[in-house]
């Protein structure tokens, strides 16, 4: 190990000290020690109920008081064949004390309901890690069906870890007997008859589940009891004196989070809620169109449930339409918004073009995965920003911003639609998968004090409406949002170019380029509308900063706090902020670190001429802190030297 | 309430840039003709197309107008209508637009009966890209994309329609301004998508195509001018009717005079007789071939919302979502 690195490693250990990667035994061996943090992941097969299991845990776990960060890490199948690796579904959970930023690098505690979930979940566990088997499910064929030559529990593949086999299936089976399930029926309580294991572990209230379940499944009694009495099994399960010598409690310190009122949120819970209060705060209605698509539908069927915000869903019958019923949305007078991922968003790559040359607003959310094609539907990557920047025939530009964390969504959404008002453009907000189900606490904003979103109001005038409709904006540029119904207003746009003053067809060559010069000068003007580019953490120069952009923004942060090193996010990234090749020339060496090839590293490059060490990760999973660590140790070395 | 409008009041300065003779131009003009004699208002009439020739369209007519993409007005127009239902939308496609690369987006405006009237110019080619045979041209079209004649089965607007679940069909001839007008005046007043299929006569591509049965010379033998409740005659003095054959399942012509108990009564309603009706040749049905009243998917939407897109609660009333906690 470099000195260097060993310096960064100390440190960072002094500010984590509950750190898995680094301190793996003090949390296992020193039963009952409170720590900072702790990483717990959960898995089992696609239809074992582990994504509620985990959400539930999030939620006791924020109500406990402490910060957390989650990753729901599940397959494409929807039930893939019961017992196979390909169909092991996952959720891992880093709790604590704050700030936790990421959903931890690896597991402490890895519960695993069979042996393919132990067999895909081993490799990402540091030595000395408790592991939590479900004992049922460890017979000859699901053995096989894992790929085990021999019974892990027996030979020596479990040596290195804490172990406790458990008969979660009978036990779970057990609890809910008295209830006169089908065999299938009562097995699928066993969730919860883990969930209440891992309350016991961390000492929660069963509280909140049970209330939930009380909410959830109070038309179906039977099902309410029967879960309720698993969970309740689970907790008294580790009580019991046989367990409590083998299963550590744990007690995590309560976080130091801002003062104020808090909740757990996903990514598309926030999105949602950004979108429909940026129709409050424009005070127009929202057509949300979209076409079904993993993993950008959790945001379609959040919306489907904030009708009384003014928010309409229009399922298409595909991409296409999706976003060409928002523009038509837009066309007459409503914010027209759709969502997608990369796929979906190259097949609305033709009407983008078409909302740019109308001079219309619509928002275009991506919800980005791994590919190309079809790729790691999935798994989060970050590699649509050539696409959303460069991605369209001819020159077609328009604005694109990209959300840092899960309640950031909320913010940028409110953003993306406040540009596309002011400019009359589209604009694409980019996402990560990852954000689309991860959970994170977030503090409640004050909504009441959200500044209204503007429209470019009419300015009254007796030229033609045709002129009228086309009287941009002088600093802006963005035209009057004329649409349909307004009397003595009656105008023609189209996808054909126009002339630049009556909004005609027009092929006059100069006409053109004056179009062409006002469509790219219209994107850079908001360039004089967004907030400068600030540091998130260190010094404003120096030798080193670490850039980033979207969902790597958790373990760039906790890296840079480790590391001590200068970092800033990106959260405008066409047209990036004015100040930013000034920020950025004050550093002798830029490290972009990024779930793709280098896309951010050469967008840097071509706007602002500087050359950046790009750190690209393509595996489908988030960046881990240490290698981050690791990284920026590594750059710091070479520069030294 | 103004005064009524006329057919130039529809009428917009621009120059009309279709070729002398194309079809379209008495389209045009029974277009603005029935807006006239329908009374619709100019600021509350939206026309949208795709591309190809008959996608200029809205650039002559003095309403709201978006010239869109490809295949894509029945989608941009269903945003359109869902955001302001109280506007008559009008979608102007063509066989190619319509029927090919936009196929998929005619098929579920159909299904859904969104509040469309959409006028489908069937001229079976392509005319803007200059001459390629269409998914309506008839087998052995000869075109410089099929110099040995085309070998695609063509496809069948109405039975295309049908056949989606479209509730309105009905056909009129470019040239045909009695016709035209009452097509193009049920069409307006249908609550759902209303298809018409116009038989447009391109006159530098495909010329002719329909001339057997179009010509006027001829027209009273060739042509079967359908209205509800009323019997299926055509001929000189009506002398001929349509009479289903009971045991073939298909329509045959009868001698109205010998055996007028035998020609069907048209019947809207209908779906079987009207797959039929879309099917004959000489005469060729035209009129309004199918109609059945059902919701439009604009008041199914408005009703699936139960605050009708009314904000009716504030940010301040989801955001705290299921459960929130305070950190002092």
């Amino acid at each position: 190990m470099t000195a260097l690195l060993s310096i960064a490693l100390n440190s960072w250990l002094h500010t984590r000290s509950g750190n898995s990667r680094f301190l793996k035994s003090p949390i296992i061996v020193n039963k009952n020690k409170d720590v900072d943090s702790i990483v717990v992941r959960i898995a089992g097969d696609s239809g074992d109920g582990i994504q509620l299991l985990g959400s539930q845990f999030a939620v006791s776990t924020a109500l406990s008081g402490s910060d957390f960060a989650t990753f729901p890490d599940y397959p494409a199948e929807i039930r893939a064949p019961v017992g196979t690796t390909f169909g092991v579904s996952a959720y891992q959970i880093n709790l604590g004390g704050g700030p936790i930023t990421t959903a931890g690098d690896a597991p402490d505690v890895l519960i695993a309901f069979n042996p393919a979930a132990l067999k895909v979940s081993l490799p990402l566990l540091e030595k000395g890690a408790l592991v939590i088997l479900n004992n049922d499910s460890f017979t000859p064929r699901n053995l096989a069906k894992a790929g085990y030559d021999s019974d892990p529990r027996k030979d020596d593949t479990l040596a290195d870890y804490q172990v406790v086999a458990a008969d979660i299936s009978r036990l779970n089976l057990e609890a809910v007997k008295q209830f006169g399930l089908s065999k299938s029926e009562g097995g699928r309580c066993k969730n919860f008859y883990a969930l209440g294991v891992l309350m016991w572990m961390f000492d929660r209230d069963l509280a909140s589940s049970e209330t939930w379940l009380n909410r959830r499944l109070g038309e179906q009694p039977t099902l309410r009891d029967a879960n309720t009495a698993a969970l309740r099994a689970g907790h008294a399960y580790g009580e019991t004196a046989e367990l409590a010598a083998t299963l550590p409690q744990i007690h995590l310190p309560e976080t130091k989070l801002e003062p104020g009122e808090y909740r757990g949120i996903t990514g598309a819970e926030a999105l949602a809620l950004g979108v429909a209060a940026a129709g409050e705060l424009a005070d127009k209605p929202i057509l949300f169109c979209s076409y079904p698509i993993t993993p950008a539908s959790p945001l379609l069927h959040r919306l489907a449930r904030l009708s009384e915000m003014g928010v309409g869903t229009f399922q298409a019958e595909d991409e296409i339409a999706a976003i060409c019923a928002a523009i038509g949305a837009s066309y007459g007078g409503m914010i027209g918004v759709t969502s997608s991922s990369g796929p979906g968003i190259a097949l609305k790559t033709e009407a983008m073009g078409l909302a740019v040359s109308a001079e219309l607003p619509l928002l275009i959310v991506n919800w980005q995965r791994g590919g190309p094609s079809t790729g790691l539907p999935t798994k989060t990557e970050q590699s649509d920003l050539y696409q959303a920047v460069y991605g369209r025939n001819a020159d077609t530009p328009l604005p694109v911003i990209a959300a840092a964390t899960s309640g950031d969504c909320f913010e940028m959404a409110i953003e993306a639609v406040r540009i596309a008002l002011r400019h009359m453009t589209p604009v694409i907000l980019l996402v990560d998968g990852y954000l689309s189900n991860a959970t994170e606490p977030w503090k409640i904003p004050d909504v009441s004090a959200l500044p209204a979103i503007e429209h470019n109001a009419l300015p009254p005038s007796d030229d033609s409406p045709q002129r009228r409709a086309f009287a941009r904006d002088s600093e802006s540029l963005g035209r009057p949002w004329v649409y349909p119904g307004m009397p003595g207003l009656m105008h023609r746009i189209g996808g054909l170019e126009k002339d630049i003053d009556t909004g005609h067809i027009s092929y006059d060559p100069a006409n053109h380029q004056a179009m062409t010069d006002l469509r790219s000068a219209k994107v850079a003007s908001v360039a004089n509308f967004i907030p400068e580019q600030k540091m998130e953490l260190g010094a404003d120069s120096g030798k080193l900063v670490v850039v980033g952009w979207g969902s790597t923004y958790g373990p760039i942060y906790q890296a840079a706090r480790a590391t001590g090193a200068s970092f800033m996010h990106l959260r405008y990234l066409n047209p990036l902020p004015k100040n930013l090749g000034a920020l950025l020339s004050r550093f002798d060496t830029i490290l972009v670190p990024e779930m793709n090839t280098g896309q951010l590293s050469t967008l840097l490059r071509d706007k602002l001429g500087v050359s950046p060490v790009s750190f690209p990760k393509v595996s489908g999973q988030p960046f881990h802190i240490s290698e981050l660590v690791e990284k920026i140790a590594a750059v710091s070395k070479e520069q030294a030297s | 309430m103004t005064e009524k409008l006329t057919a130039k009041d529809f009428t917009t300065a621009q120059e009309v840039r279709w070729c002398p003779g194309c079809g379209d131009y008495a389209i045009l003009k029974s277009v603005t003709n029935a807006l006239a004699d329908v009374g619709a208002s100019r600021e509350n009439t939206a026309f949208v197309s795709g591309i190809g020739c008959a996608a200029r369209f809205p650039y002559y007519v003095e309403t709201y107008g978006f010239h869109t993409i490809h295949g894509r007005a029945p989608a941009v127009a269903t945003g359109l209508k869902l955001a302001n239902p109280e506007l008559d939308v009008w979608v102007v496609t063509g066989d190619g637009d319509g029927l090919s690369i936009g196929g998929n987006h005619l098929m579920h405006a159909l299904r859904r009966n969104v509040g469309l009237k959409i006028l489908l110019f069937n001229n079976e080619i392509y005319g803007l890209t200059k001459g390629q045979y269409s998914p309506t041209s008839r087998v052995g079209t000869t075109s410089p994309s099929s110099p040995r004649g085309s070998f695609d089965a063509p496809l069948s607007p109405g039975q295309f329609a049908l056949g989606a679940g479209g509730k309105f069909f009905a056909r009129g001839v470019d040239t045909d301004k009695t016709g035209m007008s009452d097509v193009l005046r049920q069409a307006h007043a249908f609550q759902g998508t209303s298809l018409v299929e116009i038989f447009q006569n391109c006159i530098v591509y495909n010329e002719n195509v329909f001339a057997d049965f179009t010509d006027r010379k001829n027209a009273a033998n060739s042509q079967l001018h359908l209205k509800h409740g009323e019997a299926m005659l055509f001929g000189e003095n009506n002398g001929k009717g349509i009479h289903l054959n009971r045991d073939t399942l298909q329509l045959e012509v009868v001698d109205a005079e010998k055996s007028p108990d035998e020609v069907l009564i048209h019947d809207e309603g209908n779906a079987t007789i009207a797959r039929l009706l879309i099917d004959l040749h000489l005469p060729v049905a035209l009129g309004v071939i199918y109609r059945q009243p059902a919701t439009s998917y604009e008041d199914a939407f408005y009703a699936h919302h139960p605050s009708r897109m009314q904000r009716t609660k504030s940010i301040g009333d989801f955001i705290r979502g299921p459960s929130s906690w305070v950190v002092d």
